[in-house]
C-alpha cells in the first residue's frame, strides 16, 4: 500500500477509513446475479429439466455426467474449441505484436493509419458476422465478384462448405475482429519502452532486428501475457460469431463448446445437460482466470501498470 | 530518434491495413447504394449513388426499436455498476478489513467467466423473480458479470491517489463518506469512464443472454436484431449493411469522446 505512515497508531486514528459495509451492496448484487446461477448450474446439472417455468426439474442422478463421458459430439466441441484457440493465438500474437510495435514508431503518419486499424473495434461481433457472413456467400459475396480473377471453382467458393475451411475461417474473422484490441494493448506496450534503451543498443552497433529480439521482445512480455490471456478467454467463449456464421456447422465442424451448450442445452430444451456442460465451462474459465490472476499479479494489491 | 524507414513491417503494416479496409469498404459502400446497382455490380463496385433509402427500410424493420433497447439496456448496467462498484473498490483500496480484501480475491475469480458461460441458470433465475422477456432482466446479470473487471479498473485508478491527500483530508475532519465523495470519486474520473466504456461496450455486444432471456420483438435488442435480419433478409446486403452502420453509430461515438478512457483503461493507467 502506498500509504505513507508516520507511526501505526497515529496513521490509523488520523485517516478515517472505509468499513467492510462499503463492499457489502456490490458483493451482494454479484454473489446473487453471479454466484448463484453457478449454484444453480450444478444444481440442474443433476436434474432433467426441460426450461418451462411452469415445470419443476427432475432428479436423474449423475445421468447428465455420466452421458458427457460417451457423448462424441461434445468431445468433438472440446476439441474444436481447442482448435480455435491455439488457432487465435497463433495468429492473433504476431499480428497485434507487429502491427502494435510499429504502429507505437514516431512517425506522424503511423498514428492517423493506426486509427485506421481500429475501425473493426466499433463493431458488435454480431455485426463482424453478419458482415462477413454477407462477404463469403458463395453467390453474393466476394467468391462471386472475384470469380472472374481467381476462376468460378476455386477453394474460395464454398468457404462454409468444407469442414477445414469453416474453421479456419471463423479464425480468420476473430483474428480481423479480435486483433486491433491487442494491437491497441501491444501498441501501449512498446510505447512504454525508454528510447534510450534503443539509443544504447544503436551504439552497441545492434541491428533493428537485434533491438526487436533482445529489447522489445523482452519487455512486452508483461503485455504479452495479459494480452493472450485476454485472446484465450475471448476464443474460449465466442458464440455468437458461431451461431450467425456457420450455425456450428458443417455437420459439427466450428461447434465449439459455448456453441454446443446452447445448440443440445437451450435450443434443445435440455437444461439438465446444459447445465452439466456450464459447470464444465465455468471450472475451465476458472482456471483460466486463476492463471491469469497468477500470471499477471492482480491480486498482489500493486498497481496494474506492470500487469498491462 | 528512429526514422529510418522500415520497409518489411510497412509492407506488412500496408498489407494488414487493406484485410482491414476492403470489408469495411464494403459496407460503406453498399450501404449507400440501391438493391439494383448492388445487384448489378457486387460487393467490390466502385460507388456510383448515393441513397438512404436503406437506412429508412432498416428502420422499418424496428432497427430504431432495437438500438433504443439496447441503449437502455446499455445505460441501466452502467448505472447498476456506477452505483455498486466505486464504493467497493473504495473500501478495497482504503479498508483495513481483511475480509474485504479476501473477497476482491475471490472476485478476480471470476474475471473470465462471461455471463454467456451460465446462461441456464441465469435465465432460470431471471425466470424465477419474473423478469424474463424484460430489458432490465437483460441488464442485472450483465452488470453482475462487469463487476470484476469494473472493480478491477477502478481499484488501479484509486491507488493513484496519493495518501497525503487522505491525510489532509482527515485533518479537515472529514470521515469515508465525505472523503468518498470529495477526493477519490472526482480523482479517479478516468478510471471511471473507462469502466463506463466498458461496460456499455460489454452490454451492448451481448448476444446470447438478450437471446435467451427475451422473446417479444418489443425487448429486441439490435445484436439480436442483426441476427434476424440476416437469417430473414440475407438477400437484401445493402439493408443489412445499413443496419450494421447504424448499429456501429453509437459506438463510433463513444469512441471519439471516450477515446483516450478507453486506451488509458486498456493500459492499465487508470486515467487521472
Amino acid at each position: 500500500m502506498p500509504d505513507i505512515r508516520i507511526g501505526p497508531a497515529r496513521g490509523r486514528r488520523a485517516v478515517s477509513r472505509p468499513g467492510a459495509v462499503w463492499a457489502l451492496p456490490a458483493v451482494a448484487f454479484f454473489a446473487f446475479f453471479a454466484l448463484l446461477p453457478l449454484a444453480v448450474a450444478v444444481g440442474l446439472s443433476f436434474t432433467k429439466y426441460n426450461g418451462i417455468r411452469l415445470t419443476t426439474p427432475q432428479f436423474v442422478g449423475l445421468d447428465n455426467w455420466t452421458r458427457m463421458l460417451d457423448d462424441a459430439p461434445l468431445h468433438r466441441a472440446v476439441g474444436v474449441t481447442v482448435v480455435l484457440i491455439v488457432l487465435a493465438v497463433a495468429t492473433q500474437v504476431p499480428v497485434s505484436l507487429l502491427i502494435g510495435v510499429w504502429a507505437a514508431g514516431p512517425q506522424r503518419m503511423r498514428a492517423a493509419v493506426t486509427a485506421l486499424y481500429f475501425i473493426p473495434l466499433l463493431m458488435s461481433t454480431a455485426a463482424v458476422a453478419v458482415l462477413w457472413a454477407s462477404l463469403v456467400d458463395p453467390n453474393f459475396g466476394l467468391p462471386a465478384a472475384l470469380a472472374p480473377l481467381i476462376g468460378p471453382d476455386t477453394f474460395f467458393s464454398d468457404l462454409l462448405g468444407e469442414p477445414a475451411a469453416a474453421l479456419g475461417l471463423v479464425a480468420f474473422i476473430y483474428l480481423w475482429g479480435a486483433s486491433p484490441l491487442h494491437t491497441l494493448l501491444y501498441q501501449g506496450g512498446a510505447r512504454a519502452i525508454p528510447e534510450t534503451l534503443y539509443q544504447a543498443a544503436e551504439l552497441d552497433g545492434a541491428g533493428r532486428v537485434s533491438q526487436f529480439f533482445h529489447i522489445t521482445l523482452p519487455l512486452l512480455k508483461h503485455t504479452m501475457v495479459t494480452s493472450t490471456i485476454l485472446m484465450v478467454v475471448g476464443t474460449f467463449t465466442t458464440f455468437d460469431l458461431i451461431l450467425i456464421l456457420t450455425h456450428g456447422g458443417p455437420s459439427g465442424a466450428t461447434s465449439n463448446l459455448p456453441y454446443f451448450m446452447y445448440d443440445r442445452g437451450i435450443a434443445a430444451l435440455d437444461f439438465g445437460y446444459g447445465s452439466a456442460i456450464a459447470v464444465v465451462l465455468v471450472v475451465i474459465a476458472g482456471l483460466v482466470s486463476w492463471a491469469m490472476v497468477r500470471a499477471s499479479g492482480y491480486d498482489k494489491m500493486e498497481g496494474t501498470q506492470e500487469g498491462i | 530518434m528512429r526514422t529510418r524507414p522500415n520497409w518489411p513491417a510497412g509492407v506488412l503494416a500496408g498489407a494488414w491495413l487493406l484485410i482491414i479496409l476492403i470489408p469495411v469498404y464494403v459496407m460503406l459502400r453498399a450501404a449507400f447504394e440501391s438493391r439494383e446497382t448492388y445487384a448489378d455490380k457486387g460487393p467490390l463496385g466502385l460507388p456510383t449513388e448515393f441513397t438512404l433509402d436503406n437506412f429508412a427500410y432498416a428502420f422499418e424493420q424496428g432497427f430504431g426499436r432495437f438500438m433504443a433497447n439496447s441503449v437502455i439496456v446499455a445505460a441501466l448496467t452502467v448505472a447498476i455498476v456506477l452505483v455498486l462498484v466505486p464504493p467497493l473498490a473504495f473500501a478495497i483500496v482504503r479498508s483495513d478489513s481483511r475480509t474485504v480484501r479476501q473477497v476482491f480475491k475471490v472476485m478476480l475469480f471470476g474475471l473470465a467467466i462471461p455471463a454467456q458461460v451460465v446462461v441456464i441458470p441465469v435465465m432460470y433465475l431471471i425466470q424465477y423473480i419474473g423478469l424474463y422477456d424484460t430489458l432490465i432482466g437483460i441488464a442485472l446479470p450483465t452488470a453482475a458479470f462487469a463487476i470484476p473487471m469494473s472493480t478491477l479498473i477502478l481499484t488501479g485508478a484509486m491507488r493513484e491517489i496519493r495518501g497525503e491527500l487522505y491525510e489532509a483530508m482527515a485533518m479537515d475532519g472529514s470521515g469515508p463518506v465525505r472523503t468518498f465523495f470529495r477526493l477519490v470519486l472526482p480523482l479517479s474520473r478516468g478510471g471511471m469512464a473507462t469502466v463506463v466504456v466498458f461496460t456499455a461496450l460489454n452490454a451492448w455486444n451481448n448476444y446470447l443472454l438478450p437471446l435467451v432471456l427475451t422473446r417479444s420483438e418489443d425487448v429486441r435488442v439490435a445484436t439480436l436484431g442483426l441476427g434476424v435480419f440476416q437469417q430473414q433478409y440475407s438477400l437484401n446486403v445493402p439493408g443489412l449493411m445499413s443496419a450494421i452502420l447504424l448499429t456501429i453509430l453509437p459506438m463510433l461515438l463513444i469512441y471519439l469522446f471516450a477515446r483516450r478512457a478507453l486506451i488509458r483503461g486498456l493500459m492499465g493507467v487508470g486515467g487521472k
